[in-house]
Parts: structure tokens; sequence; C-alpha cells
């Protein structure tokens, strides 16, 4: 560079600051994200905690307005013990439990195979297929579930757990099948170019390459349908009447009111134990939810 | 063991895009050929074409006699060893290489003799029971190398192996892949665009460029005799210098009239060849191995020329200078001692029996 005809960058001062530190920079941005995690987590961890102090205290401390709520002065496992001896409670319990599996296993047992199909053999209309499996999920099923009613009625499914079975898929297997698809795209083709030549039949690579490595993946979609068929609140709603078919969802809120009176204590213990499996499956499954599995199949 | 031979295979892309243009070529069983050109040339569908990852448009692939055009990979009796390795993550370097021998139903003491085979030839012995995360970028690709010998295919299709390790690395494995052939002895087809890779490993290279073979032979003929322009600038670090030039009659034979610069006396032998282009514009081509200091008095054919450097890279073993003639910059290498420094005026002397005359408008070596 000519010195007469340009200038050093330290002569526009505006562009170049005095130097910022590194440390206190990364200071702040912590400060920052405790922050913005703290709030999130007061938020969502209020009514989980206040369904369990109120599931712990008797009727009449609940029903004393002097009282703060949320401490407890006498704790008792009385409402824990009226609901878990009433077998209404534990029939919803059972026909959450039969309703989520199967729809796990129905759901990966189409999805996975369908984001294969669709993520790996181009054959034609197969990416207007991806896209409109994606699609499906975006239907509310606060709207499905008028044209829905009229199908599984006409089945003979409503007030049926089985009419559920059914119906709970629709919501299911097309996220699912958005979520594989997208964990197949991100195994590399060359693996199953290599199991081709290696001589892998489809059925082969997706079972013995493409299972084990997207496993995260498949997790993820197990516990996304668990959590969607268990929480499902909408279609049973509307398809359910009689409590003996109830799944825990509906059968909490509907069946544990007496006339106008809320039996609060039974209410908030049954809803927290009916939150238990989900927590209980998330923790036992992120153990087996490894990231980075695919580490190693190809350079970088 | 097998040949292979293509014949006029083609290859055209949806939308109309043609990668391979009717290409014919004949590989001898056991034969090591490379195809070498830059990207987009074709040599790696060709490949693909021959393992049946990419179907055949026109034209035909045989290996070992047989038509494959529309045989599914698996049953091409062929491995290949991919760039980025297509290792199976979560398999043991054990399991990555007894997976083919497995679908295909061999008994396990043939699958254990075969793999701890192939883990001696490559050196793999302490690292059966890692899975390829827990390996270095060459171990992983010696796993990818043992995957295809398990297999004793036909025939080894190398997809530029190469191309991901760091310069160290590279040539080792290089002096690797080529002892690994001349213990198994497979016919081996392998793709890459570095020249030195194709040079170094080939019993023959196939430099391709825009979908056609340019020229195909051993890689000292492809060194000494290229066939045409794309060749002769494609082989050879540095590239070989192609100075516009004019060939014109002397009283004796030919000389060549270089743009901006000296004109060069051809050799006699060479005055038949060349006597149909006097005077037409030629390239003239002279490697930069050719262009020497001229106080090297052991070649016969020495044509001096005086030059000013421009640019003076030492490399060790020799320094490339570089000058210009007329519009055309020009390198040669010469001896550390005798390279001079920027600036200064040096006697250089040009091999005129190594030269090669290029017609522009044919792009062929006359």
């Amino acid at each position: 560079m000519d010195a007469a005809t340009s200038a050093a960058n330290r002569d526009f001062p505006k562009l170049y600051r005095r130097a910022g530190s590194l440390s206190r920079e990364r200071a702040w941005a912590l400060r920052a994200a405790y922050a913005s995690l703290g709030f999130a987590a007061v938020i969502f961890l209020a009514p989980p905690v206040y369904m369990l102090i109120t599931s712990l205290k008797t009727n009449a401390e609940m029903a004393d307005q002097s009282l703060s709520p949320w401490f407890v002065r006498e704790p008792t496992l009385e409402h824990y013990a009226a609901i878990l001896g009433n077998p209404l409670f534990l029939g919803f319990f059972r026909n959450s439990i039969i309703v989520t599996l199967i729809v796990v296993a129905i759901t990966m047992a189409v999805s996975v195979p369908a984001a294969f199909a669709l993520s790996r053999m181009r054959f034609w209309g197969s990416t207007t297929l991806a896209t409109g499996v994606f699609l499906t999920y975006l239907v509310p099923d606060t709207l499905l579930f008028i044209p829905l009613y009229q199908i599984v009625g006409s089945l003979g499914l409503l007030n049926s757990i089985w009419g559920l079975v059914l119906v709970y898929p629709t919501l299911t297997v097309p996220f699912c099948t958005w979520i594989m698809i997208g964990y197949f795209a991100s195994i590399p083709k060359e693996l199953d170019e290599a199991a081709l030549i290696d001589g892998a039949s489809w059925l082969q690579m997706l079972l013995r390459i493409f299972v084990p490595v997207a496993l995260p993946g498949i997790i993820a979609a197990t516990i996304f349908a668990f959590t969607v068929s268990w929480a499902a609140f909408v279609y049973p709603t509307a398809f359910i009447t009689k409590p003996e078919a109830m799944p825990l969802t509906i059968g909490v809120v509907s069946q544990l009111v007496r006339g106008d009176t809320f039996a609060w204590g039974q209410i908030m213990a049954g809803a927290l134990l009916a939150a238990l499996p989900p927590v209980v499956v998330y923790v036992f499954l992120l153990d087996y939810y490894i990231a980075g599995l695919t580490a190693g199949a190809t350079k970088g | 063991m097998a040949q292979v031979s293509l014949r006029r295979l083609t290859k055209t892309y949806d939308g109309g895009v043609a990668a391979v243009k009717a290409i014919d070529l004949e590989i001898a069983d056991r034969e090591f050929v490379v195809l070498v050109g830059p990207s987009g040339c074709g040599k790696t569908t060709t490949l693909r074409m021959i393992a049946g990852l990419e179907e055949v448009t026109a034209g035909e692939i045989r290996i070992g006699g047989e038509v494959v055009n529309d045989i599914p990979p698996r049953d091409r009796d062929i491995a290949m060893v991919f760039q980025n390795y297509a290792l199976y993550p979560h398999m043991t370097v054990f399991e990555n290489m007894a997976f083919g021998l497995k679908l295909r139903g061999f008994p396990r003491e043939e699958i254990a003799r075969r793999v701890d085979r192939a883990a001696r030839i490559l050196g793999l012995g302490e690292l059966l029971d890692r899975k390829p995360k827990a390996l270095s970028g060459g171990q992983r690709q010696r796993v990818a190398m043992g995957r295809a010998i398990v297999r004793d295919p036909k025939v080894f299709l190398f997809d530029e192996p190469l191309s991901n390790l760091d310069a160290q690395l590279r040539v080792q494995m290089r002096t690797e892949i080529k002892a690994v052939h001349q213990t198994v002895k497979t016919t081996t087809v392998y793709v890459t665009h570095d020249q030195v890779e194709a040079m170094t490993l080939a019993d023959r290279v196939v430099v391709m460029n825009q979908g056609r073979i340019e020229q195909a032979g051993p890689p000292g003929e492809l060194y000494a005799n290229p066939a045409t322009r794309f060749v002769a600038g494609f082989i050879g670090s540095p590239a070989m210098n192609m100075i516009p030039a004019r060939l014109v009659p002397t009283a004796a034979a030919l000389a060549v009239a270089l743009e901006g610069g000296p004109t060069l006396p051809v050799p006699a032998e060479r005055t038949a060849r060349y006597a149909a282009h006097v005077g037409r514009d030629l390239l003239f081509g002279i490697r930069p191995e050719h262009v020497t200091e001229a106080t090297r008095t052991d070649k016969p054919n020495l044509a001096p020329i005086d030059v000013t450097l421009d640019v003076v890279e030492p490399m060790g073993m020799e320094t490339l200078v570089h000058f210009r003639l007329g519009r055309t910059s020009v390198c040669a290498r010469v001896d550390p001692q005798a390279a001079g420094a920027p600036g200064e005026a040096m006697r250089l002397a040009v091999q005129m029996d190594r030269m090669h005359l290029i017609d522009p408008a044919t792009d062929r070596v006359l």
C-alpha cells in the first residue's frame, strides 16, 4: 500500500473501537442464558409443583382461604390412597397404557419403513408424498374429529379404546415419518451404496444399517408418539363417553367430579400420577439417546 | 479376477446433461487402471456405472465377459472403496469387514479366516474390536480397503479414496494401496483428480475430460508423448509451458520462432513430422524440467535462451524460476546453485528433443 494515498485502519476509530473484553462478554452471555432458563423453568414447573402441593393437603386445608396455597401444613397421602383404591381410576390407567403401547408400535411399524422409502428410494411422486405426509400433520385434530366421528361411529368403535387405537396414528404417523425422513437424510448416501455393494437387500439395509444408525431419531420419534397418545384429549373427549373405556386424560377430569363438587385432592393426585409415565419413559429412553452415534461413519 | 470392458458407454442425466459420452475402454485382468481428470470430467460417473450405482444410458459394461448393465451391484462381484470411507458406524472393524460375507452366508470360520488375512495385509490386527469413531482417518481408510479385500471380488473400485487424508498420510496410503494390489492382484479401477496419484499407482492412466477419454496409456507414455493439449497440460507438475510459436524453415531443417523470444532449432529427426505445419501458428510445449540451467551439458539438443527472472521459488531439491516470453509466463526447473535472484538475467537451455508442438485449432499434439 502506498502510504501517501491510503490510511491505516487505526485512522477510523469508529470502525476500530477500543478492544472489548472476551471474558466479560462471555460472563454476560452466561448470565443472560441462566436468567432466561430460570424464567422458563418457573413458568413450566409452577403448575406441577402446585399440583403436588395441593394433592398433599387435606380437604379442610385446601378450603381454608386464610392459608397460603403454596405451603402444606399437615401433609397427607389420603388422596393418593383414595384414587389408587378406585377401580375406575385403575381402569383409566390400564386403558391409557394399552392404547399408548399399541399406538407407539403401529406408529413405528408404519413410519420407519415409510420414512426409509421416502428418503432413499426415489420413485415417482416420492417428494410430493413426503410433503403431503407433513401437510396432513398440519390439520388440527380439533377439526379432524368431526369427520373422524363419522368414521369411528360407522365402524362401531365409539366408546371403545380400539377407536382411539385406530385414530391416534393419524396424529403420530405423519410427524414421526417426518422426523425419521430428516434422520435418514442425515445418513450419508455412501452407507447405503456400501451396503448395496456388500450385498444387502433394501430390507436388510433398513434393519441392519438404518435402524441402528438412526436409533437416536427412532427414540425421539417413539417419545413423541408416546407423548401424543398418552396426552391426547380431543379425540377421547369426542369418541368416549362410557367411563370404563376412558383413558386417564379425560377420566380424571370427568369422573372425579361429583355433581358440582370437585374432588380437588384426587384430581391433583390423579393428574400427577398420570403425568408420571411420560417422565419415566423420557428418563429411561434418554439414557439411550446418545447423540453423535453416526460419528466415524465418514469423514467430517 | 476379471477383465472389464466398456463399449460406447454413455450416461446422460435427467435434464440432458451428458456426463459420459460413448467411451470405450478395455481393462485387462489384474490391471490397475486409474481414471483421472478435473471435476466433472465423468470419471466418477464411469466408476459408479461399473459399480452399478448409476444406470447406464447407452452402451455396454462387461465384467469377466458378462454384460452387467442390468445386474444389481450385489451380484456384480465388485467391491468399492469410497472417498469418505462409508464405514458402518455401529459395527466394529471386524463386523464392518465381515458384513458383506455374512449377508452372503459364508460360514463363520471362512469369514474369520478372510478378515484375519485382510487385517494382516493392512496391519489392522489390533483394531478389530474398535468402532470406526475410535479410528484415525488412515485407519478408517484401511478398514474400507479391508472390507473390499475380504470379499475377494472380481474388481476393486476406488472412488478418490485418499482425498480426505492429509498430505503426508496420502503419500503413505498411496504406497500401501500399491503394495496391496501387488499382493492380491485384483483388477482395479481407481478414480482420482490427482495426477500424481494417477502416475504413481497406475499400470495405465486414462485421462478423461468433458465426458470423453483424452488418452489412455502407461504413465511414462502419457508424460513423454501426450496426445492432446489437455493431457499435455494436465499430466506433470508444474504444468507444461505452452508458448505461442511459429514453425519456420532454416537452411538445414526447421526452427520454432517463439513469440517474444528466440528462434530455437528443431531436432533434425522431427523435420519430416512437422514439415506440413511450416508457417502456421502453433503452441510450443515444453515441460519446466526440460528448461534447465545452460551449464548442464549432459543432454543432447540443448538450445540456449537468455531470460530475465521474475519469480524464484526454491523447492529444496530444485528451484523453479519464472520468466516471461512475450505475453507468456514460463517456468523452468533449475539447480538451486544455478538459480539467480528476481530481476537478474539468466541463461537457460531448452532440451529440444523433449519439445511438443500443439495445433491450437485441433488441440492435438503434432
